[in-house]
């Protein structure tokens, strides 16, 4: 067993801590107070959209463990930059897990370049219960027409390419749903309500609104029916991408609340060095340090191709509990500067509280890892 | 366009206050203290890979330095230099400013075939911004200090190059040599495929023998300049408040305290 990141993890992460110190950290405030998109951009341009995807489609094929050691820097820097990030592979994974060489090629190589990419299944009445999608996809002289509304799509408007979910065959439920790529530009295809949310404010959750949209048949991923499967697989590599997110949050709330201990003097001593604070410290520390390597390992799995579902699921639950209580022990430490929007701490917490929902509950991810421990130990 | 940028790598600035002083010796005692590439230097790359982006041709960046000044030469790879060159022997160490000049000079007329010499405008570290101007001279070639924004015209340079108040265009033939200030461009970032393809790039090492350059010419031996004495300015002392029950009162003690002192 070797936990220490290889020489060309290291090189690649010591730059991506400099474009985050100086370009994404300084604008995370930006973005959270006036709802500005983050600058991916700036990511693209550094060839991080296309770390996972492999080389013969313009990626650089370094694997999921490569991409959550850049991801967590990314969101310890800027929580709503990294998720933005994050989402990406919610629509890259899909596309290289089940398309077919052409799909690949067309829409593998423009996510790797500067593409964003986004996922869509979540509907008003379809989110947990992802076999209860209404949207339909009507075939029609080698075309599909998808007609449906989608809720909470992250990087929703500013995405590019879009993985759709709907149904080829309402009568057979789950198994009658299908993945298909969608580009933004496609007539029928429109941008409905911006969410307002909690937190991660400059992160577009918004609704599509699809009507008639004319998809042509090559863009079917897989085979019809496919795509509850599509959406699980997806998911499950999604997982991953969210726990780092909770543990960017969760390590830079420990940074914060490290240095402020330090500098905050009560009673003539800095509050460090009261074991009341320690404590805090202590547990908030193992605890994201115990995150880490779940969702590591979960990366490393996936990266040697065995089954990692599990570990996904617990990195993901387990990061995303440790990224709540993180943040509330962290905004106890800052006592009522904490609670002010002066300091980073306020909106660490809200921003924390989105991972024990998004990409599965936690609750669902309880199911999904009971699920595997009755299977595995009978 | 053939580019040659140099480069210098010194002290990271946010750690220069751990930089101390041996006083025996008149150096800087840099020990455990982070080295980045010259900021102005990083600018000075940066132009050369935008001139080249749009004109085409090659980059090459060199340092004259310990080996451990590959890293930075490593770095401006993966910024997308095409080539690195480290000038490094034992007998280089010590040079000043007109030494290094020296071998700098006879590296480029190695290389031969340029068009555009590239210098940051000074290193933060000494702040002499004397290596650009000498290497011009050396190679008898028009020089443009401070520049602030370049353009390749037909065989020629336009160069808008800054003063205390405005900036002046300036037109000179190529070859040339040209210092840059921060405000020309932004650095960029290095890619991650830049990252990657320079870990495996070959830095060339020059010594003397390559360089042609005799022993008596660079090193302590060819440097004009000796440091006699080296140390840290005392801290400037506390300034003065001026008391008074109002402003008016404040600004007449003030004007007493400078008519006093004859400053006005």
């Amino acid at each position: 067993m070797d936990f220490e990141l290889n020489e060309e993890q290291k090189l690649m992460l010591e730059e991506v801590k400099k474009v985050c110190s100086e370009k994404i950290a300084p604008q995370a405030e930006q973005v959270e107070k006036e709802g500005r998109f983050p600058r991916l951009m700036l990511l693209a341009s550094m060839d991080l959209f296309g770390l996972v995807i492999p080389e013969e489609y313009g990626g650089l094929d370094m694997g999921f463990l490569t991409w959550s050691v850049i991801a967590e820097e990314i969101s310890k820097a800027c929580a709503t930059t990294g998720l933005s990030f994050g989402a990406n592979i919610l629509c890259v994974y899909p596309i290289m897990a089940f398309g077919n060489e052409e799909q690949k090629k067309k829409y593998l190589t423009r996510l790797a370049k500067d593409s964003i990419g986004a996922f869509g299944l979540t509907e008003p009445e379809a989110g947990s219960d992802a076999g209860s999608v209404k949207t339909q996809a009507v075939k029609k002289n080698g075309k599909y027409y998808l007609t449906g509304r989608k809720i909470f799509i992250t990087n929703g408007g500013e995405a590019d390419i879009y993985v759709i979910i709907a149904s080829t065959d309402p009568s057979r439920g789950a198994r009658g749903l299908s993945a298909f790529i969608v580009e933004k530009d496609t007539p029928g295809f429109t941008i409905g309500q911006h969410f307002d949310k909690m937190g991660f404010k400059g992160l577009p959750n918004v609704e599509l609104v699809l009507e008639d949209c004319e998809i042509p048949e090559e863009n079917l991923l897989r085979r019809e029916g496919a795509g509850f499967k599509v959406a699980m697989d997806t998911f499950a590599a999604g997982r991953i991408g969210v726990g780092i997110g909770a543990l960017g949050v969760a390590q830079r709330a420990l940074e914060e609340a490290v240095k402020y201990s330090r500098e905050r003097v009560q009673f003539e001593k800095p509050i460090a060095s009261f074991q009341a604070v320690q404590h805090l410290l202590a547990d908030m520390a193992t605890e994201i340090e115990a995150a880490r390597l779940l969702l590591y390992k979960a990366a490393w799995l996936k990266d040697q191709g065995k089954p990692f579902e599990k570990l996904a699921s617990m990195g993901k639950y387990y990061a995303s509990r440790v990224a709540m209580d993180s943040t509330v022990k962290a905004v106890q430490i800052f006592g009522g500067y904490g609670y002010t929007t002066d300091y980073p701490v306020e909106r660490l917490m809200r921003e924390a509280k989105l991972f024990e929902i998004i990409e599965g509950t936690s609750e669902i991810q309880k199911n999904i890892i009971a699920l595997k421990v009755l299977k595995e130990y009978k | 366009m053939n580019i040659i940028v140099c480069i210098k790598q010194v002290p990271d600035t946010e750690h220069l206050h751990e930089v101390t002083i041996n006083p025996e010796s008149n150096t800087l005692n840099r020990t455990g203290i982070p080295s980045i590439i010259n900021p102005f230097d990083s600018n000075a790359v940066e132009e050369a890979l935008r001139i080249k982006e749009k004109l085409g041709g090659k980059v090459t960046v060199m340092t004259m330095g310990p080996p451990q000044a590959e890293n930075a030469l490593r770095e401006t790879l993966a910024m997308g230099a095409d080539e690195a060159i480290l000038l490094s022997d034992i007998k280089l160490a010590g040079s000043d400013t007109w030494a290094t000049s020296v071998a700098l000079t006879r590296a480029i007329e190695v290389i031969g075939d340029y068009d555009l010499i590239l210098f940051g405008k000074q290193a933060i570290d000494g702040d002499t911004a004397q290596v650009g101007p000498e290497v011009s001279e050396l190679l008898a070639i028009p020089l443009i200090t401070y520049a602030r924004k370049i353009e390749i015209l037909d065989g020629k340079i336009k160069v808008e190059r800054v003063l205390e108040e405005g900036y002046e265009v300036l037109e000179a033939k190529l070859p040339c040599a040209v210092t840059v200030t921060k405000e020309i461009n932004e650095p960029r970032f290095a890619s991650m495929r830049g990252i990657l393809k320079a870990r495996k790039q070959e830095i060339l090492h020059w010594n003397l023998e390559k360089l042609k350059v005799k022993e008596e010419e660079v090193g302590l031996k060819g440097s004009p300049t000796q440091v006699i004495r080296i140390f840290s300015p005392p801290p400037r002392p506390k300034g003065e408040m001026i008391e008074g029950e109002n402003t008016e009162e404040k600004v007449a003690k003030l004007l007493e305290k400078l008519k006093s002192h004859r400053i006005i």
